[in-house]
């Protein structure tokens, strides 16, 4: 009964989105207002139907009903019930669902507190989400049913994928989700405003704080996929550059170009045109990714091409959507009026180099991720585009960009003063000489590379707190007074101040670990000591233990640093025996904002085994840096100037108030 | 500057970002991309020593040798070639005999494949793409690798899944896995 009433409320939910897409265009078109209110009843419905329907699919995955295909598959028992409720979406069925939910989630919050829009505007960008979610309701309901019943219920599951029994999936793919659909409503509202034929810098003010928000999740989440890949797979890699990760990278790229792009045109009414094409590009580039990831077509183009239901599906989404946009976009962008001028030196002319770097880096990820793809398809050769490409087009792209960031929020809008800005970076940039130099003499002269990577890193984290200090005119004032500034500061411009010290301290991280990472791969025996870094690992012995679902081997590990001891680690290989595959479950060990990495292989018949030690030096900073960009994006979300109810209207959509 | 000028500059400036965009992915297509082979391409094509490629295939079933110090040989095969393949260090979880793997290396002077990272990258089908592709072009695949049993086909097909799952659900794993020295 609750498979049938789960799947029920799905196709009621569609019926809704009907209604959602059609009803409220006719509205706006005949200045309808009970019809454009239609958008904001059936969006709340929608939302309640499809979390019923999810609520349901938690339910049987929660009770282990395996009469239901998708139960059956990926659940068992025995597993202990957060993975139960997680498996949900460690599924392709269950993560369309909690795609289709999180969609009518974000429509559910622009119709319960866009009550400061612009009636049409509101109805426009409902009708442009239930178009979207029509369309994954269609594909979810025709091809990737997740209430499918088995006609002999089997007694016990298949279990889910041991790498996936873990705690980055409860919050990974809701993360990524949050942030890939979020860019959903920045999209809906780049298709309802080229619809109006109508854009000035109240859109930009309405669309920021959605915007913001997806880039907070998505941020949050790419994060954390990179750090639970980093524990979970066992040989310490945090970015793979694998298409998977790819397909996340790029929107966030577009998105980030999107966040500066907008603060443009809210301020200075300038580069509407491409702020909408950005918030077009962010969310196709979001459907992309969940193509890629979902059609099978980076699994095998022939697996694609045998079974194309589900693949041709997604791919005629794209086609439509990303298609269809760019094509009203083509059709009535030029008519939309042309905003403020600016001189190329200029806060407008640092986003807009900003956004093109941002979008040039974009570009050279999608090239990278596709053209494998493309060259198979046309000539049948099989070839991998790995780090090596990426490390040679991505990274050399940033360094301008990085060295551009400390520069953009100290130049004045509409004409900036380039040496004025370059005078008071002037202690940010002696910081980041002295760091090149003596990370230079220290590691007496290794490669150049390392020290000037990091003294760039320092010039951003220098430069944004040279930033606040101007501001605040700390050192210059008494410090009561600085403090008063400070806290007279909008949050926004604290926001800034710890995104791109974010960046400054993920590029440490990144290039500590990279540059200075030390290793010990062998094997080792009961007693065994292993040198890394200067600390002692010593092996005291292996024992056996059984787990819900699984057996797992422990290895004792006592580390010691100049003799004396500091503290125990634990890696384990766990055997699923549902599956009959094995996970490592790697032991990690914080010391400050290193670790020590030690995960399993296989042992070997004399009671031997073999192990991985990783020193992965200021690791941390990694994933520091982002969590310091999300912060960054909560302080500016929480501004007062962008909380979703403080914009007003512009004038000229006075009008059409009135009606209400 | 006049809006024509400032315009100009901007464009001018995007324009020059591209160029030297283009040429860096360029460049880096030229240097940075390594092709895929299975042992019977590596013969037919005769690839030369030193040349970097992946090399895709079936572990051989009994070609596994574990040496000391963590020094592992074994056979990949494709059907109709196999060659020996060296690596030092762990393998990967999902590294078996009898199922797919991808290595990447070059070919030292006596035809041994030295392998200097050795991926188990496998979907849920528990094959590598390529080695798949590569398996179907010469008509070793069997079809029920990649296909999704039919649950509701008829009793008989729901209760042989539920005993014995067929090939294609085999532990399931990662999107990617791998290891590399």
């Amino acid at each position: 009964m609750i498979a049938e009433s789960g799947h029920y409320a799905l196709v009621l939910a569609l019926g809704l989105t009907l209604i959602q897409s059609t009803l409220p265009v006719l509205g706006a078109r005949w200045r309808d207002p009970t019809l454009m209110n239609v958008a904001r009843s059936t969006a709340l419905a929608q939302l309640l139907f499809v979390a019923f329907s999810f609520a349901a699919l938690v339910t049987l995955h929660v009770t282990s009903d395996f009469s239901v295909v998708n139960v059956f598959e990926n659940s068992h028992s025995l597993k202990p019930l957060i993975y139960k409720v997680t498996g949900v979406w460690g599924n392709h069925e269950g993560s369309m669902l909690l795609w289709v939910l999180i969609l009518a989630l974000f429509g559910g919050l622009v119709a319960a507190f866009g009550n400061n829009l612009p009636l049409s505007l509101r109805a426009h960008v409902l009708a442009v989400q239930a178009w979207i979610a029509s369309a994954f309701y269609l594909f979810i309901l025709i091809t990737s049913n997740p209430f499918l019943r088995i006609a002999n219920p089997p007694i016990e599951g298949r279990d889910l994928n041991p790498v996936l029994q873990d705690i980055g999936l409860a919050v990974h793919p809701p993360m990524l989700y949050l942030g890939y659909v979020g860019f959903s409503i920045s999209f809906s509202f780049a298709v309802a405003a080229l619809l109006e034929g109508r854009i000035d810098a109240a859109w930009a003010r309405w669309v920021r704080p959605w915007t913001l928000m997806a880039w907070i999740f998505l941020t949050l989440g790419i994060a954390m996929g990179s750090y639970w890949a980093y524990y979970e797979l066992g040989w310490g890699g945090w970015w793979f550059w694998d298409p998977v990760e790819n397909a996340s990278l790029m929107p966030w790229l577009a998105g980030t170009a999107l966040l500066h792009s907008a603060v443009v045109m809210e301020k200075r009414n300038a580069l509407k045109v491409w702020t909408i094409l950005l918030s077009i590009l962010a969310f196709s580039l979001s459907l992309l990714g969940t193509f890629l990831v979902r059609s099978g077509v980076l699994t095998s183009v022939h697996a694609f091409a045998t079974d194309p239901t589900r693949g041709v599906f997604i791919l005629l989404i794209l086609c439509i959507f990303i298609g269809g946009s760019l094509t009203l976009y083509a059709w009535r962008a030029p008519a939309l009026k042309q905003g403020g001028l600016f001189a190329p030196i200029s806060r407008e002319g640092a986003l807009v180099l900003n956004n093109l770097f941002l979008t040039t880096a974009c570009t050279t990820v999608f090239i990278g991720t596709l053209y494998p793809l493309a060259l198979e398809v046309l000539t049948g050769d099989k070839i991998s585009v790995g780090a090596p490409f990426f490390n040679l087009t991505f990274a050399p792209l940033f360094v301008p960009l990085m060295v551009a960031v400390p520069f953009g929020p100290l130049l004045a809008w509409k004409r900036g003063d380039l040496l004025g800005a370059a005078q008071r970076l002037t202690a940010a940039g002696v910081a980041s000489l002295i760091a090149v130099a003596v990370l230079w003499a220290w590691t007496r002269g290794g490669s150049a590379f390392a020290p000037l990577a990091i003294g760039l890193a320092i010039f951003v984290i220098a430069g944004a707190l040279s930033d606040l200090a101007e501001r605040t005119g700390l050192f210059r004032v008494p410090s009561a007074t600085a403090m008063r500034r400070a806290r007279g500061l909008p949050r926004s411009t604290w926001g800034t101040v710890f995104a791109h010290a974010g960046v400054g301290v993920a590029l440490i991280g990144i290039v500590c670990e990279t540059t200075w990472n030390s290793e010990y791969i062998g094997t080792m025996k009961p007693d065994d000591i292993a040198k890394v870094a200067g600390y002692e690992l010593k092996l005291d012995g292996l024992t056996q233990r059984q787990g819900p679902n699984f057996r797992e081997m422990l290895a004792q590990f006592t580390v010691s640093l100049d003799g004396k001891r500091l503290s125990a680690m634990a890696p384990s290989k766990r055997n699923f025996t549902t599956r009959g595959s094995s996970t490592t479950e790697a032991a990690l060990l914080t010391l400050g904002a290193s670790q020590l990495y030690i995960s399993l292989g296989d042992a070997t018949a004399d009671g031997a085994i073999a192990v991985r030690i990783y020193h992965k030096p200021l690791v941390l900073l990694i994933w520091f840096g982002p969590i310091l960009m999300a912060f960054g994006g909560v302080l500016s979300l929480s501004d007062r100037r962008l909380r979703v109810g403080a914009p007003k209207p512009a004038k000229a959509m006075r009008g059409l108030q009135a009606a209400e | 500057m006049t809006r024509k000028q400032r315009r100009l500059t901007i464009i001018g400036g995007s324009l020059a970002v591209l160029a030297v965009a283009a040429a860096l992915v360029l460049n880096a297509m030229r240097d940075s991309i390594v092709f895929f082979s299975t042992p019977a391409m590596v013969a037919e094509k005769h690839i030369q020593a030193g040349k970097r490629f992946r090399l895709g295939g079936l572990v051989q079933p009994g070609s596994l040798v574990r040496g000391d110090n963590l020094a592992v040989t074994f056979r990949v095969a494709d059907g109709s070639a196999t060659l020996p393949v060296s690596y030092k260090g762990i393998l990967p979880d999902l590294f078996r005999e009898g199922q797919g793997v991808v290595a990447e290396g070059v070919l030292d002077p006596s035809g041994v494949f030295r392998a200097d990272t050795v991926l188990a990258k496998h979907d849920e089908t528990y094959m590598p793409k390529d080695v798949a592709d590569a398996l179907k072009k010469q008509g070793h695949w069997k079809d029920d690798y990649g296909a999704k049993p039919d649950y509701n086909a008829g009793a008989q097909g729901a209760s042989r899944a539920a005993q014995a799952p067929p090939q294609a659900e085999q532990g399931a794993a990662p999107a990617r896995q791998g290891a590399s020295q």
